[in-house]
């Protein structure tokens, strides 16, 4: 009789600590894990085979798809990728704006994090003030869009529509409540004997490793290496916000965890300075080839009206090229890379999403360790199985 | 945004073949003979003076009715000097060889790439379909795989008694 050693284990895709339809199989030596490999695909929907054969105003609302907790990031990440195919630039207050709600983007999606890893390592309280918080946020975010996970609001050109009234003030509440709240968290967590436990030393990730795997984010941050790509490679005007980039030493999941409440309170200043500085003028940049005129005059213009059902129709038509974009999304580095052969719809768009080539790493942390602490570094990554999959 | 031509220098001058190419703007791209492109990368992470020790990004564009058929864009980045580079090559369906043993990233996108569009790439330790099932049949983001099935708009009827 053949003598058995390990022990096989399948974890997921059903599993509530994954977050989606991650699954994973462990060959386990007792309690230690000796190998694991990640399945992914169960949530494929052939986003980049579908912007194919979509014009370039049809993809968008497939970017808030990805990463659903940041919408957002995504939708400005494609604009940017197609700006700079269409060779326009931006009026700043639109530039403002964009970055102010990336910014509150980030802080949901960092809010969203927070309490469910928490409720994962057992810490339920955390869950229901996090949720709380990211309520406020995502309706701040709400009257904007009209949405609460899939804005499509920022658009090619500028933004959708001005903001509406009340939207400062609402922002600026929120934003000042927000630094008592994350204090309230570190009061749950931060010297909290059994975080410390679940999560000290735990799934460690060196520099070198995390740099091997290209991971990217707070993920590679929290192992100490100072990358973010809006002070490394700025985009609409990052270059003059004032924040810093928090950093870790250790690259476990407690400094992970600093990271990302660090940030939280970084955004909060970006957020600040951006109403505060916020430019006077248009939202949209003045190139009628490619921007639908407003509302109103659609009502009211025969030329407009016929410009309008142009653009929606027909789509626009960026000349032919390639453009490369990233930009850091609340997971980390989010590219898009648009071939255009000068038709109405693009002829391939690569989606570089950072979930993914985080979760190429997770083998490396949790070889090794416990199988209880499995669950703590999937966790860790925040991933979106949306986003991974595409 | 620095100008990052000066890597492209260094690299043609020790590998022969290395070409200049336009795109995409803004950002300092190669075309890099299909043979080389393992040697390539080998220098671009390992030579002092080049150190782009991060794989960012690596993917197919299918440019059907063109020969060689593929191009396959790494893009590569340096914690050290915060530079970037887009080193692109050509290749048919022979594939490429595996860069997993310069990054462990490539591992992951590598099987992506032989998922969507069928390129193999040799020496590489563990070539699986990523995305699809393993009995999948054909490859999603190559231009000639179809976009609907031919029973799509179909409505769809369970036979009772073939069960």
């Amino acid at each position: 009789m053949a003598e058995t050693k390990y022990m096989t284990i399948n974890m997921g895709p059903q599993h509530p600590a994954t977050h989606g339809v991650l699954r994973v199989v462990l060959e386990l030596d007792g309690e230690t894990v000796v190998k694991s490999t990640p399945h992914i695909g169960y949530l494929h929907r052939g986003i980049e085979k579908i912007f194919e054969n979509r014009t370039y105003w049809q993809g968008e609302p497939l970017t808030d798809r990805l990463d659903y907790t940041s919408g957002m990031s995504n939708n400005l990440a494609y604009c940017l990728a197609v700006e700079k195919l269409l060779g326009v630039e931006i009026p700043k207050r639109a530039q403002y704006i964009r970055v102010m709600l990336s910014e509150l983007q980030r802080i949901a999606a960092h809010l969203l994090w927070v309490a469910t890893h928490a409720l994962d390592m057992g810490a339920m309280t955390v869950l229901f003030y996090g949720f709380r918080e990211r309520e406020n946020c995502l309706k701040v975010l709400e009257t904007v869009s009209g949405a609460r996970l899939m804005p499509d609001y920022i658009r090619f050109g500028g933004l959708r529509e001005e903001l509406p009234g009340g939207f400062i003030d609402m922002a600026k509440s929120f934003i000042e409540e927000l630094p008592g709240r994350i204090d309230e968290y570190e009061t749950l967590l931060t010297e909290n004997v059994i975080w410390k436990g679940r999560t000290k030393g735990v799934g460690f990730l060196s520099a070198e490793d995390a740099i091997g795997y290209g991971v990217t984010g707070p993920v590679l941050r929290a192992s100490g290496i100072n990358y973010d790509v809006r002070k490394a490679y700025p985009y609409s005007s990052y270059e003059e916000f004032d924040f810093e980039i928090p950093l870790g030493t250790h690259g476990d999941i407690y400094d992970r965890y600093l990271v990302r409440l660090q940030e939280m309170r970084q955004s909060i200043r970006i957020v600040t300075q951006a109403i505060e500085s916020l430019p006077e003028g248009p939202i949209k940049v003045n190139a009628p080839q490619y921007v639908p005129p407003e509302k109103e005059d659609v009502a009211s213009d025969m030329a407009a009206l016929i410009r309008h059902f142009k653009i929606m129709a027909d789509g626009i038509k960026p000349p032919k090229g390639e453009a490369y974009v990233s930009i850091e999304s609340s997971k980390g580095e989010l590219g898009f890379y648009v071939v255009s052969d000068g038709t109405e719809r693009p002829y391939r768009v690569r989606i570089r999403p950072p979930s993914f080539l985080n979760l190429g790493s997770v083998s490396k942390m949790i070889e090794g360790a416990l199988v209880a602490d499995v669950v703590a570094a999937i966790g860790s990554l925040d991933i979106v199985l949306g986003e991974i999959d595409k | 945004m620095s100008d990052n031509s000066e890597f492209l220098k260094i690299l043609s001058g020790k590998l022969s073949g290395v070409k200049i190419v336009p795109t995409p703007p803004g950002e300092p791209s190669a075309m890099v003979e299909r043979d080389s492109i393992h040697e390539a990368l080998d220098h671009l992470k390992y030579d002092r003076d080049l150190s782009f020790n991060m794989l960012v990004d690596l993917f197919a564009v299918d440019y059907m009715g063109e020969e060689p058929r593929f191009e396959v864009i790494y893009i590569l980045r340096s914690t050290k000097h915060n530079g970037r580079i887009v080193v692109k090559t050509r290749t048919g369906d022979e594939g490429l060889d595996t860069i997993s043993d310069l990054w462990q990233a490539a591992n992951f996108l590598e099987r992506e790439i032989y998922d969507m569009f069928g390129l193999p790439f040799t020496n590489h330790p563990d070539l699986r379909r990523i995305y699809t099932p393993d009995d999948f049949v054909g490859h999603p983001l190559r231009k000639e795989f179809p976009l609907e099935g031919e029973d799509f708009d179909k409505p769809f009827v369970v036979d009772l008694e073939k069960e």
